[in-house]
């Protein structure tokens, strides 16, 4: 390649770097709140979202203008999480939690309602369960289910912007979504059984 | 359905084929992940069976529980600025050619 050739490469990087920080820095909130439920941690949210961009702007020759920049820098968010800083800590295997039936915490906990009909079934589970609870639940969750649950029930994205993402097929998704919610179940159910919250439910009048 | 090991009884849902129809699709259902005419056959579905509308309704009661008591922190402004500042002594210091200093490209997928 000829000199020139070289600094003009140069320049078109430049200029694609400057549109990557016109075009990524709105989704700056979403990767942030997405890294701190990740991490559980604000000072590693904050250094985890910095290294996704530093990554991102440098790799941003390798994004292809027109497809989804959102999802690109999630699944850089993603992976960087997934390789740096995903707790050590032992999490379930995915088989243990199989033969967790559907509806599980409705089965065990939904005749409460009818129990108490002057009160609503949100009532109920808004005082059953406290953000400590919900928390601890999904932090236990096998990883691969930890991070659909996030992307959906939290962040609300749709299967094909988790697909995108996570790089998985949308049928992956369902499935994990399915079996991680069934598990979350299980452990929220666990921690109402733990306090003697769950036990007095079948016996109500 | 497996048979459970703890204490409490499960409690069942209604069974009929329809039940189990809507029953089986009530994560892409509240997920607004259905099309148009499974959505309205769910619905009328629901109208007509009371349990099937109580399990459903449970679900989307425990969807709100878990997105409300996971919200998170408020956004740091401070680390926009952080970035940016970053970013920009980046493309200064790399007007020269950038090029990986951290062992590479990370990629989407890697």
């Amino acid at each position: 390649m000829s000199r020139s050739g070289v600094r003009f490469s140069s320049r078109a990087l430049m200029a694609n770097q400057e549109a990557f920080a016109e075009q990524a820095m709105e989704y700056m909130p979403q990767l942030y709140s997405t890294a701190l439920r990740m991490t559980h941690n604000a000072s590693d949210a904050e250094d985890l979202v910095q290294e996704t961009y530093l990554k991102a702007y440098k790799g941003f020759a390798g994004f292809e203008q027109g497809t989804n920049l959102r999802a690109w820098m999630f699944r850089i968010l993603t992976n960087t999480y997934i390789n740096s800083y995903r707790s050590k800590k032992r999490r379930p295997d995915e088989t243990e939690l199989d033969g967790v039936e559907d509806f599980y915490l409705y089965r065990r906990m939904g005749g409460l309602e009818a129990a108490r009909a002057s009160r609503s079934a949100e009532d109920e589970l808004m005082d059953y369960f406290t953000d400590a609870d919900v928390q601890a639940a999904i932090d236990a969750l096998p990883e691969s289910y930890r991070l659909a649950v996030l992307l959906s029930d939290v962040e609300g994205l749709s299967y094909k912007e988790i697909a995108e993402d996570l790089d998985i097929p949308i049928g992956t998704v369902m499935s994990r979504l399915h079996r991680g919610r069934k598990a979350l179940q299980k452990q929220l159910h666990d921690f109402a059984l733990e306090r003697g919250l769950a036990d007095a439910v079948p016996e109500a009048p | 359905m497996t048979h459970d090991h703890d204490a409490t009884p499960a409690m069942p849902i209604a069974g009929t084929p329809d039940c189990e129809r809507a029953l089986a699709e009530v994560y892409t259902f509240l997920d607004q992940e259905l099309g148009e005419s499974q959505r309205a056959e769910i619905m009328a579905h629901l109208e007509a069976c009371s349990p099937c509308f109580e399990a459903f309704d449970f679900e989307a009661e425990l969807r709100m529980v878990i997105t409300t008591k996971t919200h998170s922190g408020e956004f740091p402004e401070t680390l926009r600025i952080r970035i940016e500042e970053k970013l920009t002594y980046l493309r200064i210091q790399g007007s020269g050619g950038v090029g990986p200093d951290d062992g590479g490209e990370p990629g989407p997928g890697a």
